[in-house]
């Protein structure tokens, strides 16, 4: 039996995240259906159909969907089901909300947020904010699964040639409404995709400070990341924090800035390739994880990163 | 109105966890346990609700061994006023949680369920999403924001993208994210009144509710360990070295 793999976009553009599920879901069967709910979103359902590993894509087109609320996916979702031996969605915001809804529904135990498929019932995922591994084995008929996105590389956006057919609505949800999204635009790379990622923490000390490293995201074409102390202060908005309850992210390069280091901040960056530390504290245990560390005071550091960056001939973007 | 809240008892988010030598899962014995951090804010916001006058009765409910009692009775000494202990050993699963909270919301009938959106222990992320599934209720996740009308709730959602807002008829459930508000301290005297409200003890076995876990936990094991780094004197040794050694920029 396959897979049905639930898609995540804004009814323009499939969000990127998709891909590295779908790569997944290719390691538990090759036969990977995509659910694409929406409206309006045939040039979604055109992109999933030439993404490589998809075999069919299942367009379930309706007002109703044009917003995403997990009350009005999942009867359409559930009409689906017995097709399937495995469902699966990211473990973002937007998986995390829908997959237990489904999961119980099916009587299902969900496994949520799998770092790695070690067969079709047979998983790794973190506990603990990551500081334990554990490898479960579902024993539930069907298998509801949540996919760290970052955990997995990135489908091949081309290739696939998949058929289309439209999928039937189900009976809309009328308890919940949907009444505003305020998604912050920026211009910088997404956070969870980004191949450089500069992060600032309390020691910043204010939102304004937060400039310097702008200065420096600009320059290195990285995504700017915070601690949940930066958030909370209101330095900085909900978008960009890093963490066990904000974002997992895995760039080539993390800089923290400021940060302390706490157990639940270093969940969500502690698997990047390289990570450097500035803080004036040299006992802060970010140094810990760090593989540069700069015992130094960030407000003489932070310019003078610029400088010597200014001074480069090349930078990669 | 009356509200519902959902405590566990975890590991204190600031003990360094230790996996057990056999793999069978993390040192639990003579560590710091605490409430889940963001099941706190649940119960804040039940209280503020209350002393806003919106809302009656609280009960606070936690599923555990014995020992997590201590979640309910904290709860009890920040303003819920009455608690439930459903007891259960071993590893409960969300899906077996949730079917416990279904059974004692259809005793108790509460106007709204809280608790907090994620367990810091299992990092599930699921038990408000399967109890909202298994009553039809609608589900208002990862809150920042609640606003209590007469007959529904407006709340601000946290998503990756930024902040969602959706209406939610009542009865609802609600999973409350860190940043809802800022969770009290008991004081002492609510402490010790804390001890005399009433705390109702029941098994799952009592509901009807089967726990054994349907997902079989194979091993736990340390992460992989992370090289250790060095430590450069200035800003221009660290630019050199992330150009010139890890080749990153």
């Amino acid at each position: 039996m396959s897979v049905l793999l639930i898609a995540e976009h804004n009814n323009k553009e499939l969000k990127p995240f998709t891909l590295n599920v779908i790569n997944a879901a290719t390691q538990i069967d090759e036969d990977v259906h995509v659910l694409l709910m929406g409206h309006s979103a045939d040039a979604v359902a055109k992109s999933i159909s030439e993404v490589s590993g998809v075999k069919k894509v299942i367009h379930v087109d309706n007002p109703t969907y044009e917003n995403y609320l997990a009350e009005n996916y999942v009867p359409v979702i559930l009409n689906l089901a017995q097709n399937y031996n495995h469902i699966v969605s990211a473990a973002n915001t937007f998986g995390k909300n829908l997959m237990p809804r489904v999961a119980a529904k099916l009587d299902t135990s969900q496994v949520s947020d799998i770092i790695k498929v070690i067969s079709e019932d047979t998983f790794l995922r973190p506990i603990y904010a990551g500081n334990a591994f554990a490898t479960v084995k579902s024993n539930d008929p069907k298998k509801c699964i949540t996919v760290r996105p970052t955990s997995f590389d990135p489908a091949p956006s081309s290739g696939g040639s998949a058929e289309i057919v439209k999928g039937d609505t189900a009976e809309a949800f009328s308890l919940t409404k949907f009444i505003k999204k305020e998604e912050i635009k920026s211009d910088r790379p997404e956070l969870g995709t980004a191949r450089v990622v500069i992060s600032g923490g309390r020691g910043m000390q204010s939102g304004d400070n937060f400039k310097l490293i702008t200065a420096i995201a600009d320059k290195l074409n990285a995504a700017i990341g915070a601690s949940r102390a930066a958030v909370d202060a209101g330095y900085i908005t909900n978008d960009h924090q890093v963490g066990q309850t904000g974002k997992v992210v895995v760039p080539d390069l993390y800089i923290a800035v400021g940060i302390s280091g706490a157990i639940q901040h270093l969940a969500g960056m502690k698997e990047s390739k390289v990570i450097v530390a500035i803080n004036k504290d040299g006992e802060a245990p970010i140094f810990s994880v760090a593989d540069y560390g700069l015992e130094a005071d960030l407000f003489e550091a932070l310019p003078q990163f610029l400088e010597e960056l200014n001074k480069l001939n090349t930078i990669q973007k | 109105m009356k509200i519902l809240v959902a405590v566990k008892r975890v590991i204190d988010y600031n003990v360094q966890i230790r996996v057990k030598e056999d793999n069978s899962g993390v040192v639990t014995d003579n560590v710091k346990m605490s409430t889940n951090p963001p099941d706190d804010n649940a119960i804040e916001e039940a209280v503020k609700i209350k002393e806003a006058g919106k809302a009656k009765e609280i009960v606070a409910i936690t599923i555990g061994d014995d020992k997590a009692q201590e979640t309910v009775r904290k709860a009890l000494a920040v303003g819920a006023d009455r608690g439930i202990h459903v007891k259960a050993d071993g590893i409960v699963e969300p899906l077996a949680v949730s079917k416990i909270l279904k059974a004692v919301v259809e005793k108790e009938k509460p106007d709204l369920v809280f608790m907090g959106k994620q367990a810091i222990d299992d990092d599930c992320n699921q038990t408000g999403q399967m109890l909202a599934a298994l009553l039809d209720w609608p589900q208002a996740t990862f809150a920042s924001k609640i606003e209590v009308s007469e007959k529904s709730l407006t709340v601000t959602r946290e998503i990756d993208e930024g902040l969602e807002t959706i209406e939610v008829n009542i009865p609802a459930i609600v999973t409350c994210d860190l940043r809802l508000n800022e969770p009290r301290y008991a004081s002492l005297p609510n402490i010790m009144k804390a001890k005399k409200k009433p705390l109702d003890q029941m098994t799952a076995s009592d509901l009807g509710i089967d726990t054994k876990p349907r997902i079989e936990q194979i091993k736990v094991e340390e992460p992989p360990k992370r090289k250790a780094g060095i430590k450069v004197s200035n800003v221009a040794d660290l630019v050199n070295k992330l150009k010139n050694e890890a080749k990153v920029i």
